[in-house]
């Protein structure tokens, strides 16, 4: 009985869903039902703030490899939330509520809020993002080793494609011979890499596409069956 | 696998077995084939969905260009609602003839048969293994594949006795990816396998997810890795990550734009419906592997279209453009099969 009525609830859902779409009658259902999914989806996030901390002081507790880290994530969420809930540093909005302080948004600018957000939060993800350029590089060194006749296909499309994104006729401009009227040389890599791209990705990518639109139907139909109920944990 | 070459033997058997009287040996090969239970399929859906839509569709005025809240049936939409009830029909009949059994061959995915391999690697070595579940919350489908793969993994860990971590970027994905690991730890025999300690909460917060990951992998040195799941920026931190402590990793998203980085720096990816095949495949389910083959019907219908549509697109570049009474340049005749088929008329 704990697995069948969510899987009738999942199926249920999925099927109003699904005839929703072609049917406007239906759209305030849908609606309501997406509202429900928001509601549940924000009681699991105070779920997910008790998880974090249990989580993090038993590995501090149990002195396990990294301990510290969770230290630091306790203090950060404790001093954020707490921070965000007092609405340190904002200042009233509204010239109706100048008495109260607690009036304008935590967001607002100049507050604590928006000072951890603007001077601590964004240069850590800007940071793990730039890593990405490096990971990008040492990836492509790895899958551009021309190992095999495939391999040098593939390294020969990308150069063209890389050259070609980089702006090459200013690139090519530099080692060709400038037209006598002043115009940069026209050297067609730029356009090869439109070619590649337009027909030989584009091709590509759609036969990718056409497949996983079908899977998705697949694995819609196989849920709202209820042939597979591995995500509710199985029949077990 | 095992499952799946016992049931397909035990198909097999079966066949030899049967003998029909020669006068409806054509009928019974018909209706135990391929093609009745589809048509069968088909013709239900069409009797007690499309008709009754098309005839309230046909009774409303047809300068109603607006859609009122009121419509039964969105009109514009009609071939489009034909064609998805004729996708799911054939998918629904190929189930329907593979419980009857008749055996579907799967062709090999090698990024699940090395599955086995990897959790056998990480029990080898005596190191976890890390399973990624994506970024998005379980309303996407790509998330619900990852965790039907994730209750496989888990079975054969919870065999294996190989620890599993799986940290998780959305509390319904830690719930949904908790109740999957304990049912396989059940199913395998060993429920004391099952530590919910395991599988938690890190942030919602992109990078913030991505560097909990790869500080844990980094101290660990897990032996297999596995991303099943939705994907953005994250994954080729996650996967040279990986690449650089050793593990196996084996990759699956229906992300366009991620899975040439996990091709690049995975052993194995599911490349997108390899990754909603992985479930019914791991599963041997004989209903679940006819799902398969009902897609196949499906790319068969995409092929069509194709054809089709190379077809009008060469006929109208060979022949001069026709304009109607106003003057105006009519469509060409392959916008048909965007306009009309693929959007509706």
């Amino acid at each position: 009985m704990s697995k069948t009525i969510p899987v009738v609830i999942a199926s249920a859902v999925g099927y109003l869903m699904f005839v929703a779409c072609f049917s406007p009658y239906l759209l305030p259902w849908r609606q309501t039902a997406e509202e429900w999914y928001t509601v549940v989806a924000t009681i699991a996030m105070l779920y997910g703030g008790v998880n974090l901390c249990t989580h993090h002081l038993k590995k501090i507790s149990d002195r396990e490899a990294g301990w510290g880290f969770s230290g630091v994530t306790l203090i950060a969420f404790a001093v954020t939330v707490a921070i965000g809930l007092l609405k340190v540093g904002v200042v009233p909005e509204s010239v109706k509520h100048l008495d109260r302080a607690w009036s304008g948004q935590f967001q607002q600018e100049g507050s604590a809020f928006w000072w951890i957000y603007q001077y601590l939060f964004s240069p850590i993800v800007s940071t793990m993002f730039a890593m990405l350029a490096f990971y990008v590089a040492s990836a492509a060194f790895r899958a551009f080793r021309a190992k095999n006749v495939e391999a040098v296909l593939l390294l020969l499309t990308a150069l063209i494609v890389l050259v070609g994104q980089t702006k090459d006729r200013e690139i090519t401009s530099l080692l060709l011979a400038v037209p006598a009227d002043g115009s940069l040389p026209n050297f067609p890599i730029a356009d090869l890499t439109e070619f590649i791209r337009k027909t030989f990705v584009t091709a590509g990518q759609r036969a990718i596409m056409i497949g996983i639109a079908l899977g998705v139907v697949a694995t819609s139909l196989r849920l709202l069956m209820g042939l597979d109920r591995s995500y509710l944990g199985g029949d077990e | 696998m095992a499952t799946l070459t016992k049931y397909t033997d035990h198909n097999a058997l079966l066949q030899r077995n049967i003998k029909f009287l020669p006068g409806d040996m054509k009928s019974r090969r018909f209706r135990s084939g391929i093609l009745w239970p589809v048509l069968k399929a088909v013709f239900v859906f069409v009797a007690l969905f499309v008709t009754p839509c098309l005839t309230i569709a046909a009774e409303k005025p047809k300068d109603v260009a607006a859609k009122k809240s009121t419509d039964w049936f969105d009109t514009g939409k009609t071939t489009f609602a034909i064609l998805t009830i004729v996708v799911c029909g054939t998918v629904i009949g190929c189930t329907e003839v593979a419980r009857r059994g008749k055996p579907f061959y799967v062709r090999p995915i090698a990024g699940l048969q090395a599955m086995e391999e990897a959790v056998g690697r990480a029990t080898e070595m005596g190191k976890p293994m890390l399973f990624v579940p994506g970024l998005e919350d379980v309303k996407e489908i790509d998330t619900v594949a990852g965790i039907t793969i994730l209750a496989s993994v888990a079975r054969m860990a919870a065999e294996y006795d190989t620890p599993l971590e799986v940290p998780t970027s959305r509390t319904l994905v830690m719930t949904a990816a908790r109740e999957a690991v304990q049912s396989a730890a059940i199913a395998a025999g060993r429920p004391d396998y099952y530590n919910e300690d395991t599988i938690y909460y890190v942030t919602e917060e992109q990078f913030g997810y991505v560097a909990s990951v790869c500080g844990w992998m980094h101290r660990e040195k897990p032996a297999a890795c596995f991303y099943q799941g939705k994907f953005f920026a994250e994954s080729l931190i996650l996967a040279e990550t990986g690449n650089s402590v050793g593990a196996i990793q084996i990759a699956g998203t229906a992300e366009m734009s991620q899975l040439p980085f996990f091709v690049a720096a995975c052993d194995y990816t599911l490349i997108g419906e390899e990754l909603f095949a992985a479930s019914a495949y791991l599963s041997g389910e004989p209903a679940q592997l006819g799902m398969l083959k009902g897609q196949d019907f499906g790319k068969l219908a995409a092929m069509i279209l194709i054809v089709v549509g190379c077809a009008l697109a060469t006929w109208d570049s060979f022949s001069p453009p026709v304009k109607n009474a106003d003057g105006i340049e009519a469509p060409s005749r392959s916008r048909w099969i965007t306009d009309t088929v693929l959007k509706g008329g």
